[in-house]
């Protein structure tokens, strides 16, 4: 969910399950994105500071595996 | 094109597929009106069988990342396009060739190794190898061959080192690839080399279960393996296409880019200016020369829906990266080489849970590789036309036969 005090901010969501370790998202944002050591997607934090949007939507768009999704306003 | 093999058959108008590069920095032509028209295009490959042809950016990366895409090869629609390949994957099941569960759990017992942390740990590693490679390459009297004295020996040393294929065997290990990735070999070569690849593989699962060192091997030996989370066999066959594909890949690739750039001296010139633009300038050569244009071979499981029309459920389709990597809808003129170009989100490694899983070694390597090169030296040139060099073309990965330089 948006938080009301920041409404155009991005929220980042990331699902291991289906995450194929390829590293798109720490080569796109790797302020917003690490890899653990079995080279799944970790999330760094979950609010993309307004900066980092476009690295975030990068993210999102190289990320091979649909592992990387954001979520608010565009 | 000749009477025996026509460009296009009579009666279904298909297109015989592979098609040849009349140039060997881009992708076939006819790749442009397949991405016009329909989207999505019939062809008839060397097996008889009749395949899709994807060929739009959009539509390729929802082709190969929809769940009814399957890397199956034990599929009867399976798309192989060489002799015998549908077999051997099938036998062998090497995981670009399974689909989930199978493939998630191999996949995840490799991807560990090549993030981009620990792909940035190797870099001096790396660098010291391509050194080492280009002394040796420039102490010859010119012309030398680029492939064979300089990309090979790189791309070898450098996965041999990961995997832990100690320096004693690399000439073996070379010997072994050079005929099973050579277009003149036999089939009856080809199964000998593999035999030879498997026997050498078999042999270090042994002595790293027994004594294990730093490398990928000893990690798998005395873990999966160990733990009967895979089978040797298996093993064997996914420390093999490792092997392979982490080689033979930056083997055709840096010798491609390398001339790639020495026509375009302009950019070469602003990437000496300007040393921060190499990691952007790898993206777009591997965009730009689009090696591994033809390997993701696929079945739609069920009907997949795309831009250009539906592949129907239970037919073989090839998503052709080339293809989609030159779409003007995602890279404005994409005939240009522009080592700025902001655009980077090129499918040159695939796209979906497939996508290379050694792409940011790949990266690495390449880059460092050309950087070392040009950097020492930097009157490198082609010593032959460029008409006159043999073409890789049979094998899965474009490539050169050999590029003879001087310098």
């Amino acid at each position: 969910m948006v938080s009301p005090a920041e409404p155009h901010r991005l929220r980042l969501h990331a699902d291991t399950e289906v995450c194929a370790g390829a590293g798109q998202c720490v080569r796109a944002a790797p302020d917003l994105f690490d890899q653990d050591d079995d080279g799944l997607v970790v999330l760094l934090r979950t609010e993309v500071p307004a900066e980092a949007r476009e690295r975030a939507l990068a993210a999102a768009d190289w990320c091979p595996s649909g592992a990387v999704a954001l979520r608010g306003p565009r | 094109m000749t009477p025996s093999v026509p460009e296009r058959t009579g009666a279904d108008e298909a297109l015989r597929f592979p098609l040849t590069r009349s140039c060997p920095f881009t992708p076939p032509d006819a790749y442009q009106r397949m991405r016009g028209r329909e989207g999505l295009t019939r062809a008839v490959i060397p097996s008889g069988e009749q395949v899709w042809l994807v060929a739009r950016h959009a539509d390729v990366r929802a082709a190969l990342s929809h769940p009814a895409a399957s890397s199956d090869a034990r599929h009867p629609a399976f798309p192989a396009l060489g002799e015998g390949e549908q077999a051997v994957a099938a036998d062998l099941r090497p995981f670009i060739r399974m689909d989930p569960p199978d493939h998630t759990r191999v996949r995840r017992m490799l991807v560990g190794e090549f993030t981009v942390k620990r792909v940035r740990e190797m870099r001096p590693a790396i660098e010291e190898i391509c050194a080492e490679q280009a002394d040796r390459l420039l102490t010859r009297t010119p012309p030398a061959d680029l492939v064979g004295e300089y990309a090979n020996r790189v791309s070898t040393t450098v996965i041999c080192r990961l995997l832990g294929v100690p320096v004693e065997d690399l000439d073996f290990f070379r010997r072994i690839t050079s005929v099973s990735g050579s277009r003149t070999s036999t089939e009856q070569e080809v199964n000998a080399a593999l035999a030879d690849l498997f026997g050498l593989i078999d042999r270090l699962i042994d002595e790293k279960s027994a004594d294990p060192g730093d490398d990928l091997i000893s990690r798998l030996a005395t873990g999966p393996l160990a733990r009967g989370e895979i089978t040797r066999r298996s093993l064997l066959s996914q420390i093999g296409i490792t092997l392979n594909a982490g080689h033979e890949t930056s083997r055709n690739m840096i010798p491609l880019a390398a001339l790639a750039l020495l026509r375009h001296p302009d950019q070469l010139a602003r990437l000496r200016e300007d040393p921060s633009l190499w990691p952007g300038a790898v993206d777009e050569l591997l965009r730009y020369l689009s090696v591994a244009d033809v390997i993701t071979l696929r079945v739609a499981t069920d009907d997949i829906p795309l831009d250009g029309g539906a592949i129907p459920a239970g037919e073989g389709y090839i998503a052709l990266l080339g293809a989609a990597n030159h779409d003007p809808a995602a890279f404005p003129d994409p005939q240009k080489l522009d080592v700025a170009r902001p655009q980077r989100n090129h499918v040159a490694f695939g796209y979906g849970a497939h996508q290379c899983v050694g792409q940011n070694l790949g990266r690495l390597e390449i880059e460092v590789a050309l950087r070392t090169l040009f950097d020492r030296a930097p009157g490198l040139r082609p010593a032959v036309p460029l008409e006159e060099l043999p073409l890789r073309s049979s094998s899965a990965i474009f490539g050169l036969e050999e590029v003879p330089v001087t310098w």
